[in-house]
């Protein structure tokens, strides 16, 4: 077979475009497929993470949506390699191949993320020490301020720091009281594990409670 | 040509967006190529008369000297255990005119981007160095520096006021300039400190003051060790090459050196001062978890970096 030149240098830009798109595996389309309907083995991640991907609160399933792509592909490797245990979630992430850990990653970053609902804010004790904890830390016991880690409003700092705000308040919870037994040990430089360690059973509600439904600090009056 | 780059788009295999990241791949590597000659470049700079974009100020003239390798706040051989203190409550704030103007003195020192905007000439805030707001125990609080205040300093044999104190960190941490004394900047800041102080003794050391003075390591400082101390504890947040992390154009993780951060006069330039805010207060929420050699290494390997010159060099 003869190729012309243009058919050449067709042929490859062509094989340049595949091998990028290969290398990346990141694939928004395939993962909404696994997203909603599962694949051979696997459930549709909907039923548990909810019809609109914003998770079930009530039941303590996390929220995907908006969540950075670095982070939730690293969290699906974590649960297969046992660094955090779920018997809900640990043999599903279990079953992913990395590719599809990528794609199902790249489709939930791309949904939009949590946005403050408009209405009045809590006022209820529980959640104004709740701010008090996401805004200010504990300094008493050397804990920082959340959002010191988890950006401006718990917005989430790519790559490394996951957006918390507008989270379930069973699952960061839960997530808190895992830190602190030991049961997850996903954390670079075991930072958060540090933080979990120097909240009280009580801050545990307070700041889960604030941080399901955050309102807007004071423009610019926090680090 | 075009058939093939759609039929892939659809099938969801290639996205457009692949041009624009090979685009700036060029870009990244054409800047890592360009960004040491630059370096190169600012270090014949030094040299010559800084350049500033702001005629001299009034104040700036005044200015007490460097507090490179100053520790003011070190106590010098108390012949007491230094008194404890705890400043007021953030919601015990007053309300009224002496509040509001308390309120602006603590937006400053928290968000000093915004607020003293025109007085900045890095990246950082007050807060960076002095955490929680200044409140922090062992992070040179507020509260601990204003009791102390005028202070004769043998660095410029002279009594110093607290105000001339705000002046040297605005001019050297922030590598800014520094506010009139009696601009509302100053004004505030003042305030602010003056109620965190409600309550404490004039005139005495109290504990917490400046930061912790570190023991000696036992090794000599090693740039080195101090690289892989900090590719392992600190990179995460204040990035691979320590210029920091920025979301939305300002600032998440301030940065440790580059043309953002804190210039070769200031207090943090001295290893003395890097090392021992660093041991009490970094990685963020682990203080006291490196160990003192390690502290001392990471604090040399900070302060060997590039960063704005000292203003007062050939002045
Ligand atoms: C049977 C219910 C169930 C199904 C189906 C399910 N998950 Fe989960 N998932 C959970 C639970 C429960 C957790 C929280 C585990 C914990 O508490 O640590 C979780 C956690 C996660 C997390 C961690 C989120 C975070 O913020 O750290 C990710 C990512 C995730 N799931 C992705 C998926 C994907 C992708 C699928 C589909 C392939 C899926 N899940 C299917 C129940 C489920
Ligand atoms: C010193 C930095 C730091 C601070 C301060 C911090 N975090 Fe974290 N946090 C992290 C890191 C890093 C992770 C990601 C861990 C991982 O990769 O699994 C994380 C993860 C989390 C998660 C898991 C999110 C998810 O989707 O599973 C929750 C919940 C959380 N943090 C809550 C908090 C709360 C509440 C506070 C304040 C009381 C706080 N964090 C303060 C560093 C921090
Ligand atoms: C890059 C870090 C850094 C930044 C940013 C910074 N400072 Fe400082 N500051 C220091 C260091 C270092 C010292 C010296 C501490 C010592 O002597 O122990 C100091 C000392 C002080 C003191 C005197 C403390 C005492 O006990 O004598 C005051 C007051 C102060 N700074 C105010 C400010 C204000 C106001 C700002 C913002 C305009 C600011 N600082 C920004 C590093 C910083
Ligand atoms: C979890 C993120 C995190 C890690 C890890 C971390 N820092 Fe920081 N660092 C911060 C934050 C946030 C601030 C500003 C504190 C504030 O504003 O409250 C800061 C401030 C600083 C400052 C003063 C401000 C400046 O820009 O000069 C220095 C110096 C510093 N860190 C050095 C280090 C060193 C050295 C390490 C490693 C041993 C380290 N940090 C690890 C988050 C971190």
């Amino acid at each position: 077979m003869k190729l012309t030149h243009t058919q050449a240098i067709q042929t490859a830009l062509c094989l340049l475009a595949l091998a990028q798109a290969g290398l990346s595996h990141a694939d928004a389309q395939a993962g909404a497929v696994i997203a909603k309907n599962g694949t051979a083995g696997i459930a549709a991640c909907m039923q548990c993470h909810g019809g609109n991907d914003v998770g079930n609160a009530a039941a303590g399933f996390p929220r995907l949506a908006g969540q950075n792509v670095d982070y939730l592909a690293k969290q699906l490797a974590d649960f297969k390699a046992k660094l955090r245990t779920s018997p809900l979630m640990g043999p599903i992430a279990s079953a992913l191949s990395p590719t599809q850990m990528k794609d199902v990653a790249d489709y939930y970053a791309s949904l939009p993320g949590w946005k403050p609902a408009p209405g009045t804010p809590p006022g209820s004790a529980l959640s104004v020490r709740g701010a008090q904890l996401a805004q200010h830390g504990n300094w008493d016991k050397g804990m920082p301020a959340c959002f010191a880690c988890h950006g401006v409003n718990g917005a989430g700092i790519a790559p490394h720091f996951p957006a918390i705000a507008g989270q379930g308040a069973v699952y960061i919870a839960n997530q808190l009281k895992n830190w602190q037994t030991g049961a997850r040990l996903t954390d670079p430089q075991g930072l958060m594990k540090a933080v979990a360690d120097k909240l009280s059973a009580d801050d545990i509600s307070a700041v889960s409670a604030y941080l399901e439904r955050p309102t807007n600090p004071a423009a610019g009056a926090t680090p | 040509m075009m058939r093939w780059v759609n039929r892939l788009t659809q099938n969801g295999k290639f996205h457009p967006m692949w041009i624009v990241l090979a685009v700036v791949s060029v870009l990244i590597v054409a800047s890592v190529v360009l960004i040491p000659s630059l370096h190169e470049g600012n270090k014949e700079a030094a040299y010559d008369p800084p350049v500033h974009t702001t005629p001299p100020h009034p104040a700036a003239a005044n200015l007490p000297e460097p507090d490179a390798g100053q520790a003011d706040a070190a106590p010098i051989a108390p012949a007491t255990q230094p008194a404890s203190f705890t400043p007021p409550a953030e919601s015990a704030m007053p309300s009224g005119e002496l509040g509001d103007t308390i309120k602006l003195g603590r937006n400053i020192f928290v968000n000093t981007q915004v607020y003293a905007k025109g007085l900045v000439g890095s990246g950082l805030n007050c807060v960076n160095c002095h955490l929680d707001a200044g409140r922090k125990a062992d992070s040179a609080p507020l509260w601990a520096a204003y009791v102390m205040f005028p202070a004769y300093r043998d660095k410029n044999h002279k009594v110093n006021s607290f105000e001339d104190r705000l002046a040297g960190c605005f001019r050297f941490s922030m590598n800014g300039t520094a506010p009139e004394y009696n601009s509302k900047e100053m004004i505030a800041l003042t305030s602010y400190s003056y109620w965190l102080a409600k309550g404490a003794p004039t005139g005495v050391e109290l504990a917490g003051r400046g930061y912790p003075k570190l023991a000696k390591p036992p090794l000599a400082a090693d740039v080195q060790r101090g690289a892989s101390v900090y590719q392992a504890n600190c990179a995460l947040c204040h990035g691979p090459n320590g210029l920091g992390t920025q979301v939305n154009g300002s600032y998440a993780f301030p940065p440790l050196w580059g043309k953002d951060s804190y210039n070769a006069g200031a207090g943090m330039h001295s290893a003395k001062n890097a090392a021992a805010f660093i041991r009490v207060n970094m990685p963020l929420g682990k203080g006291n978890s490196l160990s003192v050699q390690q502290a001392w290494d990471v604090a040399a390997f900070v302060n060997s970096h590039e960063r704005p010159v000292d203003p007062r060099a050939k002045q």
